[in-house]
C-alpha cells in the first residue's frame, strides 16, 4: 500500500521544487549532506537534520541510456537516467536533458532545470553546462 | 561465535525449470522439497524449520508452510532479493547451533515466466522511491547499467570483457542438460544483441524462467547418519548497504566486500584453496563487481580477470558451472541454485561439467540492486 505523497519527510522538498529550489538536508551534529530527506541523520543518528538549498550544480556520477523503459515512460525512449553528484556533497537520481543522449558522459558538469514529469508534476532534471 | 560446521547440507533439488505452465509456486516448491528430502533420507515429519523468500500473496511464509503441511518451530522469511537463500543458510546454522531446530528446509519457487509476472515493472513510488520515480529507471536492469557505466568510466572496463563472461558461462551451460540456453554463443553475438539500458545488452542480462529449489539443512549429529556425504558450512557472512541504487555508497563496491571478508575469516579458507566458485550473475556486471569485492582480484581488474576463457570449462577459475542465471535458469531469485550447484560439485555429481576433485566451494548471492550479499563457503570434509 503506497503512502500518500508528499509525506512529512518529503513535503519541504517537493514544495521547494515547485518554487524552483533544490532543497536538501544537512546534519546539525556531524555536518553530513543528506539526500533523500529523512527525520534522522543516516551517518550519526542525530534527529531532525536542517534544510538547505543547493546551488544545483553537479557532475554525472553514472549514467545509462534507457532503450527498454517501464510502460509509463515508453514514449520517452531513448532517454538518459543519471546519478548526479551535487557540489554540496549529496547524490541524487535524475535525467540528463537538452542534449544528445549519446553525448552524456560520466564526469560531465550539469546544472539543475525544472520540468514537469509524466504525471504533470514539477521535478528536477539536469542539463549539461555549456 | 562462529558458524563453522554448525550445520551441513543433506539434500538439494530443483523442481522442473524453464517454462513450466502446468504449475504454481506451490507445486514447484513441493516438487523440489520432495526430491531434496528423498536424497537426504529424511521425511517431511522430520522438518522443524522453514526458510523462504516468497513474493506471492500477503503472508507468503504462512502460505507455503500451510500448503506443504509443515508446522515449524523455527521460521524465517528474510527476503533481501536473490541473495536471500545464502542469508537463510547462515540463519539456519545459527538456529541449529542454538538448539532451536534440527532439520530446516530452504525453499523457493516462481512461475514468473509462464505467468508473465516479470515485466520491467514500475518502480515503487512512495517513501524513498518517490525521488527516483519521475525518471523511469527500469528496475533492476537500469540500476546495474548505472553501476556498469561507473565501472567502465573509472577503470576502463569494456563491453567485450563483460560479453566474454556471458560466453564462458554459456560454455558451462552447454555441459548441463538442465540448462535453458545451450546453443553456442560468441562475444560478437552478445554485443549485437539489443541494447536494453546502456551499456547492458540483452545477453548481458539473466534469463527469465520458471523454477523452484529446495536445500535441506541439518544438525551435525543428523548429518552423520544420512546416506549422502554431508556438505559442511565452513563460513558465512552477510551484509546489505542500501535498497535503491541512488543510495549505494560506491557503485563499484558491493556488500560482498564485507560479507565475503567475514565468510573467509570464519572458514579459515583462502581464495586459492577454493576449487569452484558460484557467483550470482543477474547481469554480467554483477559478477565482475562481486569478484572484486570478494577479493579474487583488485578493484578495477575484474574485466581482465574474466578474459581469455579463464572462467570457462577447462579454465583456471571454474565459475558458475551450471551455466548460471545467464544461461541455466533464473526464476526471479536465483540464489538457491548457487547452493544447489556448489553442493553437487562437492559431491562429484556433475557429469560432464564436474570440476575434478572439488572439495571447497564458494557461493555468493547478490540481491536487490547490488543491495545485499551473503557469501557461503562449503566443504566436503
Amino acid at each position: 500500500m503506497a503512502e500518500e505523497l508528499p509525506d512529512p519527510d518529503s513535503a519541504p522538498y517537493w514544495d521547494g521544487i515547485a518554487s524552483g529550489e533544490l532543497r536538501y538536508q544537512r546534519c546539525g551534529a556531524c555536518d553530513t549532506a543528506i539526500f533523500y530527506p529523512r527525520s534522522i541523520c543516516p551517518t550519526c543518528g542525530a534527529a531532525d537534520p536542517d534544510w538547505q538549498v543547493s546551488v544545483g550544480d553537479g557532475v554525472v556520477y553514472a549514467c545509462s541510456i534507457i532503450h527498454r523503459s517501464p510502460p509509463a515512460h515508453k514514449d520517452d525512449v531513448p532517454y538518459v537516467v543519471a546519478l548526479v553528484e551535487l557540489a554540496e556533497g549529496f547524490r541524487m537520481m535524475s535525467r540528463i536533458v537538452d542534449c544528445d543522449t549519446d553525448s552524456v558522459t560520466v564526469g560531465q558538469s550539469v546544472r539543475v532545470v525544472y520540468r514537469d514529469d509524466n504525471d504533470g508534476k514539477p521535478a528536477p532534471y539536469f542539463a549539461p553546462i555549456s | 561465535m562462529s558458524l563453522k560446521r554448525a550445520c551441513a547440507i543433506a539434500g538439494v533439488a530443483e523442481s522442473r525449470l524453464g517454462v513450466v505452465p502446468d504449475s504454481t509456486v506451490m507445486t514447484l516448491q513441493a516438487e523440489a522439497m520432495i526430491a531434496a528430502l528423498a536424497e537426504a533420507g529424511l521425511e517431511k515429519s522430520d522438518v522443524d524449520a522453514v526458510f523462504s523468500s516468497g513474493n506471492w500473496g500477503r503472508l507468503p511464509q504462512l502460505q507455503v508452510a500451510e500448503y506443504l503441511g509443515i508446522r515449524p518451530s523455527y521460521s524465517d522469511n528474510t527476503s533481501v532479493g536473490g541473495a536471500s537463500f545464502e542469508f537463510h543458510l547462515g540463519h539456519a546454522a545459527a538456529a541449529i547451533q542454538a538448539g532451536l531446530c534440527k532439520v530446516a528446509v530452504i525453499l523457493y519457487g516462481s512461475t514468473q515466466r509462464s505467468r508473465r509476472e516479470r515485466r520491467i515493472f514500475e518502480a515503487h513510488t512512495d517513501l524513498g522511491y518517490q525521488y527516483e520515480a519521475p525518471y523511469g529507471l527500469p528496475i533492476p536492469v537500469g540500476a546495474y547499467a548505472l553501476a556498469a557505466s561507473r565501472h567502465m568510466a573509472q577503470y576502463g572496463t569494456t563491453s567485450e570483457q563483460m560479453a566474454e563472461l556471458a560466453v564462458s558461462t554459456r560454455s558451462w551451460a552447454q555441459l548441463n542438460p538442465a540448462a535453458y540456453r545451450r546453443e553456442p554463443l560468441t562475444v560478437d553475438e552478445v554485443l549485437a544483441s539489443d541494447m536494453i539500458a546502456s551499456p547492458l545488452h540483452r545477453l548481458d542480462c539473466c534469463l527469465v524462467t520458471d523454477g523452484g529449489g529446495c536445500v535441506v539443512v541439518v544438525s551435525p549429529e543428523i548429518a552423520k547418519t544420512l546416506p549422502k556425504a554431508p556438505i559442511w558450512l565452513l563460513g558465512q557472512g552477510e551484509a546489505h548497504s542500501h535498497a535503491q541504487i541512488s543510495e549505494m555508497p560506491d557503485l563499484t563496491v558491493t556488500p560482498a566486500a564485507e560479507s565475503g571478508k567475514r565468510a573467509f575469516a570464519m572458514s579459515g579458507v583462502t581464495h586459492s584453496d577454493l576449487d569452484v566458485v558460484e557467483i550470482y550473475d543477474s547481469f554480467t556486471i554483477t559478477v565482475l563487481l562481486t569478484l572484486e569485492s570478494l577479493g579474487f582480484c583488485k578493484p578495477g581488474e575484474s574485466g581482465a580477470f574474466v578474459t581469455g576463457g579463464r572462467t570457462a570449462p577447462g579454465g583456471e577459475f571454474p565459475l558458475n558451472t551450471n551455466g548460471g542465471g545467464l544461461s541455466y535458469c533464473h526464476p526471479g531469485q536465483y540464489g538457491i541454485f548457487l547452493l544447489i550447484e556448489a553442493v553437487r560439485q562437492l559431491r562429484g555429481e556433475c557429469g560432464e561439467r564436474q570440476v575434478a576433485d572439488a572439495t571447497l566451494a564458494l557461493a555468493s548471492g547478490t540481491g536487490g540492486v547490488l543491495s545485499s550479499n551473503s557469501t557461503c563457503i562449503l566443504g566436503l570434509e
